[in-house]
């Protein structure tokens, strides 16, 4: 779960990393992978964000899980994303466990992994990391910065703290507030980290037993939210599992309970309980428009030449509709290029990640027409 | 290029260089890709198919998927110099706030509505005793997205009842041929007619 994995950088070496809290980090390493090549003039960088519980990982092989990249499908030779045409970044954020600084990280003041003395961070401070990363990478300005869900919250900040750093963005099934149903759920996964007594007050690194149960209940309740009724219903419905009648027990009778379980397990090989605890944080902190007055528009006004996409999926009831459309409004209103469209999918929330051929032709018609303006072959 | 439809290009005949134009129901976004290559337009679509909404992308153009009944509320004052709505007011659910919004939004609203007091229209419903099926209200009854049809001299009054300007008016044919008539005379003999209005 952690230590050098891919490439790493260390940045705020010198100068340390304010951040939002007002609490300083230095020096801060970057875990990051790369496809394809930096052009010599230097314009045609993707900045790909990843979401809650993704990594660097986008277009690549998991180091841990051996699975393929969680975007595999849009990134690669010949797909939407290029890497044929464009150099592609994707960075694990701040917080987070795979070679990026954390909580698991060792506090170089006290020789100890940091638990819980590793200050809370905000999506902002995320993209603070992103933007040292760049400048140790020599790009300037990025052809586009793209992300679902909390990636799309960090494509907004990139929107408000460095738009002249951008040609494009592109937002997918996000917000630009956590509402009080997203903190709440975020809430009941932390509460069920802390309450395994493994957790141990976030000090738990050098013990044989880390709150593996706490994070899998966590990991289970939040995966409810990544899927729709409907999806669930057709994947699952009552069905049980591998028997003919319930067991008047509490065994996984059900399919979707062995389902859950499954996914909690296997979520705990590859996460970290307390980055898990950061990140969450990181996201019920996030109400961009708290920032200018309760004016979300306020918050774009710099980005007025940024081509924007913004992206929802219609049966997304974590990030819906009325939030993705509200951010999209918000940029037009401050006269901000943007194209919004609710794509028809009964995938929920996930489907960003899923083949979603409507969203696919949007990318590809917004991603050629961004390329054409940006002086690169479309 | 070429091949904007010849109803549109009366509009696009319409709009000043450079300025900044909202195309309310802007379909595939072919008059918008006219005006951004022909004017230097600053354009911006509402649409309400996915279909048109990836045309529009594709062109390079900027499009929020939407419509007039329920998105012009979110357009601050003012933010445009034409806001166009071409033959949408009959299909919308509250066609004078519509109206109110565009003028709200633009400094000039351009406007075209089918007349459904064109001579065929008439002729159709005192002759065949139904509602008129005609080569530009192509749609039976209970298929039609058109849900307020109005006639020029209906609209007219509205205008005037909102205290808003014409500052031109082109009757035309469902071809785009303007037709050198008033208002009372278009209203029996235009198919189509485009108001271009101002508050």
């Amino acid at each position: 779960m952690r230590g050098n994995i891919g490439h790493t950088a260390q940045l705020f070496t010198e100068e340390a990393l304010t951040l939002d809290s007002g609490a300083t980090l230095s020096p801060v390493t970057v875990g990051f992978e790369t496809y394809g090549t930096l052009n010599s003039a230097g314009n045609n960088a993707v900045l790909v964000c990843h979401a809650l519980t993704g990594d660097q990982y986008a277009a690549s092989k998991h180091p841990l899980t051996g699975k393929p990249g969680w975007w595999q499908r849009l990134i690669g030779p010949g797909k939407l994303l290029d890497t044929n045409k464009y150099f592609i970044i994707c960075s694990n954020v701040l917080g987070s466990c795979l070679g990026t600084s954390g909580p698991w990280e060792i506090n170089s003041n006290t020789g100890e992994p940091w638990g819980l003395d590793f200050p809370v961070i905000t999506i902002r401070d995320m993209v603070r990391l992103q933007a040292a990363l760049l400048d140790h990478l020599n790009i300037d300005k990025l052809f586009m910065v793209i992300g679902g869900s909390m990636g799309g919250m960090q494509v907004l900040e990139w929107l408000t703290t460095f738009p002249e750093r951008l040609h494009s963005a592109v937002a997918l099934a996000t917000a630009a507030r956590h509402t009080a149903q997203n903190i709440a759920f975020h809430e009941v996964g932390r509460q069920a980290v802390m309450a395994d007594p493994n957790w141990n007050g976030g000090s738990y690194y050098r013990k044989a037993e880390k709150p593996d149960k706490g994070l899998a209940v966590a990991r289970m309740t939040a995966h409810i939210t990544y899927l729709s009724e409907d999806a669930l219903t057709k994947k699952f419905g009552r069905n049980l599992q591998a028997r003919d009648a319930v067991t008047f027990g509490f065994d996984a009778d059900f399919q979707v309970e062995s389902y859950l379980r499954h996914q909690g397990s296997a979520f705990v090989d590859r996460f970290d309980a307390n980055s898990y605890l950061y990140i969450t944080r990181a996201m019920d902190y996030l109400d961009i428009a708290r920032r200018y007055d309760g004016r979300l528009a306020d918050a774009f006004k710099e980005a007025t030449n940024v081509r924007c996409c913004v992206i929802s999926f219609s049966s997304d009831w974590l990030y819906p509709t009325s939030e993705n459309k509200q951010i999209a409004h918000a940029m037009n209103a401050a006269g901000v290029p943007v194209s919004f469209a609710e794509i028809n999918s009964p995938h929920g929330h996930d489907a960003f990640l899923l083949e979603e051929p409507e969203m696919d032709q949007m990318l590809a018609g917004f991603v050629a027409a961004a390329a054409t303006s940006g002086g690169l072959k479309p | 290029m070429t091949s904007l439809r010849p109803d549109l290009k009366l509009i696009a005949d319409l709009i000043e260089p450079g300025s900044r134009v909202l195309d309310v129901g802007c379909d595939d976004g072919a008059l918008l890709d006219y005006l951004v290559a022909e004017k230097n337009i600053d354009g911006r679509g509402l649409e309400i198919s996915q279909e048109g909404v990836n045309a529009c992308v594709a062109k390079g153009l900027f499009v929020i998927q939407g419509d007039a009944d329920n998105d012009l509320s979110e357009y601050p004052d003012g933010s445009f110099d034409y806001v166009v709505l071409s033959k949408t007011l009959q299909a919308v659910h509250r066609p004078r706030d519509v109206l109110r919004a565009l003028l709200r939004i633009g400094k000039r609203a351009v406007v075209t509505i089918p007349n459904f007091g064109h001579w065929r229209v008439r002729m159709s419903l005192m002759r065949r005793g139904r509602m008129p099926v005609t080569k530009s209200l192509d749609k039976s009854w209970y298929d039609t997205a058109n849900i307020h049809f109005c006639t020029i001299r209906d609209l007219f009054d509205l205008i005037e009842a909102e205290g808003l300007r014409v500052q031109e008016f082109v009757p035309h044919s469902q071809q785009g041929k303007r037709l050198k008539a008033g208002p009372k005379a278009a209203n029996w003999r235009a198919d189509q007619a485009l108001f271009l209005l101002e508050r």
